[in-house]
């Protein structure tokens, strides 16, 4: 089943007029993962998504699903089924046709294909409304026979386009859920494009961070997340702080930084630089300590407290260092309980010189940082 | 807003709020009617009409084989104008929504299609007089590139002429309504149905035929009405060779047989009312417009 469902994407380039919304891509989703494209809007993730679909043509490079070049063929000859965004269900159909929808079109017999819509709808617990039409459900009902209808034709790949966007805080999370389980029963392969870090991190296996029609990183959410292989990944994915600074001296794998208010820094992971170099690198927001006087003088930053925010499990505090980037510390709320902070007051931030990760790629861009 | 009269406390203010139009109806149509149904049932004497109840127009008109033959000929006249207008109307339609998809460029051709009714349609159906004529431009061509020998006569004065012209004067209120339900399809859903493994062909019958059949019902109203209460294109395309419900009653008006034109009318407009209730009982016009 797995190797069935696997997409190889092999320089995948799509232009429109001048602009390259996906520039040269390659990428593999392992058959029977949860994969989440995840960047801000224009990235070029969804013309992606839409190329496995087929509903976009590649101006160059090619596409197979499970071993089999796909390029060239028509949607629905793909084992491929696309969730629209706001689901793009037939308004004239009722559920029932409206699952049956691609069974009809395959030119199977009424009582057959009505009666396979309604096990389906069965299946996503809508049976009770299968006479309904859509404009009569709410988006969590309309949601669901978006996904029934997607699923009747059992493909290989489950293709869904924000799937959760257009619902309230309370149905995302359990729509979520719904979606895990659905794609662990199934085992097919689904790649889910949404713009909510969150949503990427707790579903996927694999998370694919986009930006300007390039992939910046695809890696699992823990690598993503607590690994960013660039400055854009880190402010993108929250949970980090990027720092600059130039290389002073490399002693074999470590080497040590400063920054250019003359604190420094030691680089565990420095393998290839050299001294000299300017370099970017991040650290955890959740693994500082903060304490009002002066501690260390390496691996630390200080400065004013602008902002404090309590988070219900942490306190978010953010302190202005001088360098441009707010200055970012989740804070243990017992441990800020403690010690209360002010805004304005002074605070110095100091962490374990193995949490400087070194930020290997090049694109800076600000992202729209996530907290 | 459930059942609240507006603010105003007066019983008399909804009243009031619908008089002008009311007042405008029942002066313009209710009238008018009114009176064409009372005078079906006086008599008349081909000099003058006396007051009185009689069923003997009807009587006349209902028994009469011309009459059969009157709406047989206007009704196939409706049909022939109502399939061309309506292909030419969904095929515009489709062509300006689903291919133009620029808005700018969608007025723009929009508006061409608007362009002929800038004239008047006495003008615009006189005009294909020069054209199809015996010794017209169209006869000219065909003659000069040797496809005929003759002139063709079909070209004018014929039921060819006749129901080219309502084509012609009556397509634009197919296009409109149809453009209309049509512009309101979410592309989406053509996706949908193209990504459910759906031919174009099957997505034009199972998906945008159906969305585009409100604007199909009201387009067809209007062409149905309006050709069958037509009088004027018949007797003039025809060269007074075809005649229709209307044209007829418009001979017995001339001749003072106001009773018979009247008992004519009722029916012709009984007729039409049955029509249009079919066609609404088909599309439910007004909760697709809600949509």
């Amino acid at each position: 089943m797995t190797d069935q469902s696997r997409i190889d994407i092999r320089k995948v380039t799509k232009l429109y007029g001048g602009v390259r919304a996906v520039n040269e891509v390659d990428l593999t989703i392992d058959g029977g993962a949860y994969c989440c494209m995840i960047g801000p809007s224009g990235c070029g993730k969804t013309t992606l998504l839409r190329m496995i679909a087929g509903h976009e043509i590649p101006s160059s490079g090619a596409i197979a699903i499970g071993g089999e070049d796909v390029t060239a063929l028509r949607t629905g000859d793909r084992g491929t089924a696309l969730m629209f965004q706001n689901y793009a269900l037939f308004p004239h159909l009722s559920l029932t046709d409206n699952v049956a929808f691609s069974l009809r079109v395959r030119g199977q017999g009424a009582d057959q294909r009505r009666a396979a819509a309604r096990a389906m709808l069965e299946r996503v617990q809508l049976r009770h409304l299968a006479d309904r039409v859509p404009s009569e459900l709410s988006g969590g009902q309309q949601q669901r026979v978006a996904l029934a209808r997607a699923l009747i034709t059992n493909p290989k790949v489950l293709l869904l386009d924000e799937p959760l966007s257009a619902l309230d805080e309370f149905l995302r999370l359990r729509m979520r859920v719904e979606l895990k389980r659905l794609q662990s029963d199934l085992g097919i392969t689904f790649v889910h494009v949404t713009h909510t870090q969150p949503e990427a991190i707790a579903l996927a296996d694999q998370v694919v961070v986009m930006d300007h029609g390039l992939i910046e990183q695809a890696a699992s959410p823990r690598q993503v997340y607590g690994r960013p292989h660039s400055p854009y990944v880190a402010r993108f994915m929250g949970g980090q702080n990027v720092l600059a600074g130039k290389i002073e001296k490399v002693t074999g794998a470590v080497a040590v930084i400063a920054a250019p208010d003359g604190t420094r820094y030691d680089l565990i992971d420095a393998s290839g630089l050299v001294a000299g170099a300017p370099v970017k690198f991040s650290v955890r927001r959740d693994r500082i300590a903060l304490s009002d006087a002066a501690t260390a003088a390496r691996n630390a930053a200080h400065g004013k407290i602008v902002n404090i925010e309590y988070q219900g499990t942490f306190v978010k505090v953010s302190l202005d260092t001088g360098r441009g980037e707010e200055f970012i510390v989740y804070m243990d709320d017992d441990e800020y309980l403690a010690a209360p902070k002010e805004v304005g007051q002074v605070v110095y931030a100091t962490w374990k010189p193995e949490l400087n990760h070194f930020l290997r790629g090049t694109n800076d861009s600000a992202g729209t940082p996530h907290e | 807003m459930s059942g609240r009269s507006s603010g105003s406390s007066s019983p008399v203010a909804p009243y009031l709020q619908v008089a002008p139009l009311a007042i405008v109806m029942i002066a313009m149509v209710g009238i008018p009617l009114a009176t064409v149904v009372l005078l079906s049932f006086w008599e008349s004497d081909g000099i003058s009409i006396y007051p009185a109840f009689t069923l003997a127009n009807y009587r006349e008109v209902l028994t009469s084989p011309v009459t059969l033959s009157l709406f047989l000929k206007t009704l196939q006249y409706a049909a022939i104008t109502l399939v061309c207008t309506a292909l030419i109307g969904f095929t515009c339609s489709y062509f300006l929504v689903f291919h133009v998809r620029d808005l700018k460029w969608q007025i723009g051709l929009f508006l061409l299609c608007t362009i002929p009714f800038w004239t008047s349609n006495i003008i615009r159906m006189v005009s294909w007089i020069p054209f199809l004529g015996r010794e017209g431009l169209f006869n000219g061509f065909l003659v000069q590139m040797g496809l005929t020998s003759a002139p063709l006569d079909v070209l004018l004065y014929s039921d060819f002429a006749v129901i080219l012209t309502y084509v012609h004067l009556y397509t634009l209120f197919m296009i409109v309504p149809v453009f209309n339900s049509m512009a309101k399809i979410d592309p989406n859903l053509v996706e949908a149905a193209r990504d459910a493994g759906a031919r174009p062909w099957q997505i034009l019958c199972y998906v945008i035929i159906p969305l585009t059949k409100t604007g199909l019902a009201l387009g067809t109203i209007f062409v149905v009405t309006l050709v069958m209460g037509d009088f004027f294109v018949v007797r003039v395309m025809s060269g007074g060779q075809s005649a229709s419900v209307v044209s007829a009653m418009k001979n017995e008006i001339d001749q003072l047989y106001y009773p018979q034109a009247s008992a004519m009318a009722v029916l012709l407009i009984m007729v039409v009312l049955l029509m249009v209730s079919a066609v609404l009982r088909i599309v439910d016009i007004r909760s697709e417009l809600a949509r």
